[in-house]
Formats: structure tokens, sequence, C-alpha cells
């Protein structure tokens, strides 16, 4: 077997892209996600890729059942988002993504802390890019303040190995579990990654800045990369429960609220991912599976929800909920699609969401979270007004905005087409999924039971959607920003930068008069007595200076004469 | 304010959403949808986890109470958190 990291595929492959143009570019970077396919099904369960590294032994292939998952919905994920952004014509976004997602999977199959540090970073700092590639100063600005709290994870995580190999003597990543500096360190890494509330604002403030093809992108990796991690080394750590369930209750409530429809995504994906981070926190095989299917499929319905409102940012210019409705009429396909995937991540039956969601709820319920799995109910509700209907009906249909514009490209229809294809059949047949997930799978998610009961909280919602909107109940979409977490380092900081300038300016600005006063006055003094014409710098003619020197010997001759 | 009236352009053909009255032919299904799903429940045997799931119509009742919650409370919610499109583009 050759035993390189799957993720090198995509960083190498990366390389020559460059230097290929047309449709030899495209077949070349299409092919690259499948030749990885086909490597991850060919890989053995096992160790591979030892290096030696300052006296450690890093594994770069590390290969489990938990491992490969993750390397076939990523090598997936990049095959769909490469056909998605086949057309744009930006080397530097192409490079930037391949680079990016073999990060991504270079840091699934990683064995070590070392080896996840470096595929960590890389991630990091190509992902920037994609943000960038917007070219306008506000996602400049959003890449930035992206760009610095990613490489910050980067240097938590390598902070908290360092303590961690120091304290066990093993650079292995396995299940670390808190307690110890170096593991409780990797956990905020994670969590950043990951999104944790207060930590989870870069997320929405980069997401909605980055290119129509770069979001999509962004939606598959990075995130779940963290989710991944954790379920390496935090798997039945009790308060990700708690972390997860508030991470899908509070986002929903801006996701209502924000009128970027692509910001409205990001806050749902944070909904979504509370989901994963529940079920890694219950810990057992039933919850794992649940947290692993759902990252799966999530990556799908969500790239595909991206796809779609990126076909109309491509198309209209913007997508702000505020200014659209009835593109349906001019882009029936993307609205399809796009309805797909809202069905798929609300979780209708015979849709992949469904299959994957009811593992964690079924484990929260089993261990007895009562709170936690009400709380998961409730979020599921609201998954289905921002992403399940707010999404689709605010840009489809509503109002008639009086847009017309060209349906989406055709690379774009097929990538959305595969993907809306994959939502369906994994929910109409969980059956290779389950086959694939870490723990072996005794769950049937179409009982009658489970079918009634989420079609009931589901058309209910939908229901209340109706009630609120005929009654004028329902919040109108405004041109508007919400102010976040972030508006405290956004604002915040800055102001009290400000107000710190304001208050200290005066004593600065006095402490700063009187040193110059001083400074002043002692050079003026000099200046009298050793400047031109001060006492002691006058200078004199050559006859003076022989007066003095006879009156000097004059004198000299007296004492001397006197002396006798 | 944004206008929502509708800004079809004249003499494009008209939809068949484009009339109120089939929207309300969609709501009316929606709600006879609902209403046979509420009953459903008395059809089937339950073994459920948690208590509350044994009442009567539970994901029903659940699923409409906290949606118009959410909603309300995150429209209430605009009054602390709306601000201008244009708020971390100027410096004040």
């Amino acid at each position: 077997m050759i035993d390189f990291s799957p993720g090198l595929i995509l960083i190498l492959g990366a390389l020559p892209v460059p230097f290929l143009r047309g449709t030899v570019r495209s077949a070349y970077m299409l092919a690259l996600p499948l030749i990885g396919l086909a490597f991850v099904f060919s890989l053995e369960p096992g160790a591979y890729g030892q290096v030696p590294f300052l006296g450690f032994e890093l594994t770069t292939l590390r290969v489990d059942r938990l491992a490969n998952v993750f390397g076939i919905i990523f090598f997936a994920a990049a095959a769909i988002s490469i056909l998605y952004a086949l057309k744009v014509e930006d080397t530097l976004q192409h490079v930037a993504a391949l680079i990016y997602s073999g990060g991504a999977i270079g840091a699934v199959y990683a064995g070590d802390l070392i080896t996840l540090f470096v595929f960590w970073e890389i991630t990091a700092i190509a992902s920037v890019f994609l943000i960038w590639a917007r070219r306008t100063e506000r996602a400049y600005r959003a890449g930035m303040r992206y760009l610095i709290i990613q490489v910050g994870s980067g240097v938590l995580l390598l902070a908290g190995a360092l303590f961690h190999i120091a304290e066990t003597g093993s650079v292995a990543f396995g299940n670390l579990g808190l307690g110890s500096l170096g593991t409780n360190l990797i956990f905020l890494a994670f969590g950043i990654k990951c999104a944790f509330p207060f930590l989870h604002n870069w997320l929405q403030d980069a997401y909605p800045e980055a290119t129509v093809s770069g979001t999509v992108w962004l939606s598959a990796f990075t995130t779940k990369l963290a989710v991944y991690a954790l379920a390496r080394g935090y798997a039945g750590t009790e308060i990700l429960i708690y972390i997860g369930a508030a991470m899908t209750a509070f986002p929903i409530f801006f996701a209502v609220i924000e009128n970027d429809l692509r910001r409205v995504l990001s806050y749902s994906l944070n909904n979504q991912l509370g989901f994963m981070v529940c079920g890694i926190g219950i810990g057992t095989e039933l919850a794992i599976n649940g947290a692993v299917a759902h990252a799966f499929v999530h990556i799908i319905y969500k790239a595909l929800l991206f796809m779609s409102m990126g076909a109309v940012l491509y198309r209209v210019g913007h997508v702000k909920a505020s200014s659209l409705g009835g593109l349906y009429k001019s882009m029936p396909l993307t609205a399809g699609f796009c309805i797909v995937g809202s069905a798929s991540i609300s979780a209708f039956p015979l849709f992949s969401g469904f299959v994957a969601k009811s593992l964690i709820l079924a484990a929260a319920a089993h261990e007895g979270y009562t709170i936690t799995f009400l709380v998961l109910l409730f979020a599921s509700a609201g998954v289905l007004d921002h992403s399940g209907i707010k999404v689709p009906f605010f840009s489809f249909f509503f109002h008639d905005s009086g847009i017309r514009v060209k349906e989406a490209p055709k690379n774009m229809l097929a990538a959305m087409g595969i993907a809306s294809f994959l939502c369906i059949a994994i929910g109409v047949w969980p059956g290779p999924l389950y086959a694939i997930l870490p723990y072996p799978v005794a769950f049937e998610p179409y009982t009658v039971a489970h079918v009634i009961n989420q079609s009931q909280l589901l058309l209910f919602a939908m229901l209340a959607f109706v009630f609120l909107m005929r009654t004028g109940l329902y919040p109108p979409e405004l041109p508007s920003v919400n102010v976040d977490f972030d508006v405290i380092y956004r604002k915040g900081l800055p102001r009290l930068v400000a107000a710190f300038a304001r208050i200290f300016g005066p004593v600065d600005q006095a402490g700063r008069s009187a040193m110059l006063r001083l400074i002043r006055t002692i050079v003026n003094h000099v200046y009298r007595h050793h400047g031109p014409g001060g006492a002691l710098a006058r200078s004199v003619g050559t006859g003076s200076m022989v007066f003095w020197a006879v009156a000097m010997l004059a004198g000299y001759l007296l004492i001397s004469l006197t002396s006798f | 304010m944004t206008d929502h009236s509708d800004q079809q352009p004249s003499g494009e053909k008209r939809y068949w959403l484009d009339e109120p009255r089939n929207v309300t032919k969609i709501v009316w299904a929606l709600v006879v949808l609902c209403a046979g799903l509420f009953f459903a429940d008395g059809f089937y045997e339950k073994h459920a986890e948690t208590e509350a799931e044994y009442l009567f119509g539970f994901y029903a009742i659940f699923g409409f109470t906290v949606y118009v919650g959410l909603v309300l409370i995150a429209k209430w919610l605009r009054t602390f958190l709306m601000r201008p499109e244009d708020y971390y583009d100027s410096d004040d």
C-alpha cells in the first residue's frame, strides 16, 4: 500500500493548476477528488507514513472508520465544489480551495498532534484566500479577522499539544478528555474552529463575505474538521452536551431576523454544528454515529443551500431577503434544488437530515437528557424556519420583486443536482451511510412513530409560519445588520481604545508639553553660554591671544622675580 | 422599509402561484394535512423515552408553540440588536 496522506493528493495536485487552461484544467481538477476517493476506499485500517521528528515518531496516515467517513465526505464535497466553481476564472481561488480541502483531509488522517497542527494551519491560511478573492474592502477586513482567529486556534492547538506531550511523553492524537492544561487548550482550539458560543462570530462574519463558490468550500471543511477532532479527542465529554444544546438554540434567533441570506445560512450552520457537538458529548455509540452521520449529510445539504444562494448572488448580485422574491420564475431549477436542501436540513422524512438527526435525538432521549432533548426539538423547529422556509421562501417566492435573471450556469446546476440527488438518496436509502459509520448501527429511522412525530413537528411549525404571515406578526425582512458577540471586538474594542485615547490623551499631551518646555529651557540655557556669541564660545583674534600669552608670561616673570 | 408589493413586469404570463386564491388553496391543504397528522396520534402505539411525548399530539403542539415563540422573541430582540446596514462600515 502507498502510505502517504490522502490530503496530499489535493495539496500537491493544486500545484500544476496555474499552468493548465480550459477543458484540460477542468478535467484535471475534477479528477483529483475522484482519485482521492478511490485511494480512500483502497486504504486498510492501520497506522502508516511514520516520520521521525525531534525524537518522536509522527504518524501522517492513521486509517480507521472514523477517519474514513470524513475522508469520503470531504473528497465528495471537494468534487461537488470543484464542479460548482468550474467556470470561475480566478486561478487563485482554485489553488486555495484545493490546498484548503487537502489540508482538512490531511488533518483527518493525522495520527498525531504535530501532524494535526500542520494541516490545521494549512486549512486556516489557504481558506482565507477564498474570502479575500472577493476583492472588496469588506471582504479584506472580514478575511483578516477570520485569519487572526483561525491562526489563533492553531497557536492554542500547538501550545496545548506541547504541554500534553511534555506531560504524557506521547504525540498520539487519540482520546484526550479534559483535565490537564494541555488538553484544555486543545479543547479550546477545537472549540474556536467548531464555533462554540462566544467563539462563533468568525463564521457569520466571514462566510457571507467570501466569493460565490468560496462560501460553498468554506461551509464544508473547517467546522466539520473541528467536529471530527472533537469526536476523536473528546467523545463523551459531558460539557459538550450543554455547549451543543446552546449552539443549536441561540443562532436560530439571529437567523430569523437576519437579512443577508448567506448569513442566515451561516447561523444555520452554527445551529447544525450544535447537534453534532451534542451527540459527541453524549458519547454513546448511537450518539457518536449520529454526530458523524449528521456531519456527513450536513456537508451535502449545507453546500447545496450555499450553492443555491451563491447562484442567486451570482445572477442577481446580492442575497438580501428584503429585496428578493419571485425568483422561481427565472431560476426554477435553482429554486427546486434549494427546496431539496431545505427539506433535508429540516429533516423531513425521505430526506437526508431525517436519517441522521434522528440518531442524535434518540440518543439524547435514551440517555435521559430530557431537557437537552427538548432543546434539540425546539432547535429542529427553528431550523425549519430559517433554512426550511425563510431561505427559499423570501428569495424564490413571496412577493414578486420584478427581478428577471437567467437560470444558473450549467455547471452550477449540475453540482446542485448531484447534491440534491445525494440528499434524497441517503434519505430514502440510509443503509450505505449507516454501513460506513464508526460503530454498528441498530437503528430504524422509518418507524410509524418517528415519521408521524417528525411530520407533526415540522408541519405544525409550517402552520405556525402561515399563521404568523397571515396575521402580519411575522417580522418583515429589513435592510439591516444585527449585532452579535463580535460587536465586542468590532466596535467595543475600537471604542475602548478611542475612549482611552480621549481620557489619557490630555494627560499625555500635558506631560509631553511640560517635558518639551523643560528641554527648551535647558537648550536655551546651554545656547546662551555655548551658542554663537555666548561667553564660552566667543571666538577671539590671534592678536589678542598673543596679548594674553605675553600678559601671562609677564605675570609669571613678575611672580618669579618677587619670590626671590 | 422595502416595498413588498408585486412588481411583475406587465404583459408577462401569470403563474399559478400569482393567484392569491391558489396560495389560499395551499394553506388549506396544509391545514387538512395537519389535522390528519394530529389525529394520527391515536392510531399507533407510542414507545417514547420521555413522559411528555405520551401527551396526545405532543409534537404538533410543541412544534406550533415553539415556532410562534421563537419568531416573536426574535422579532422583539430586534429592539436591541438591529442596526443600520452600514453599522460596521462607519467609524463612530
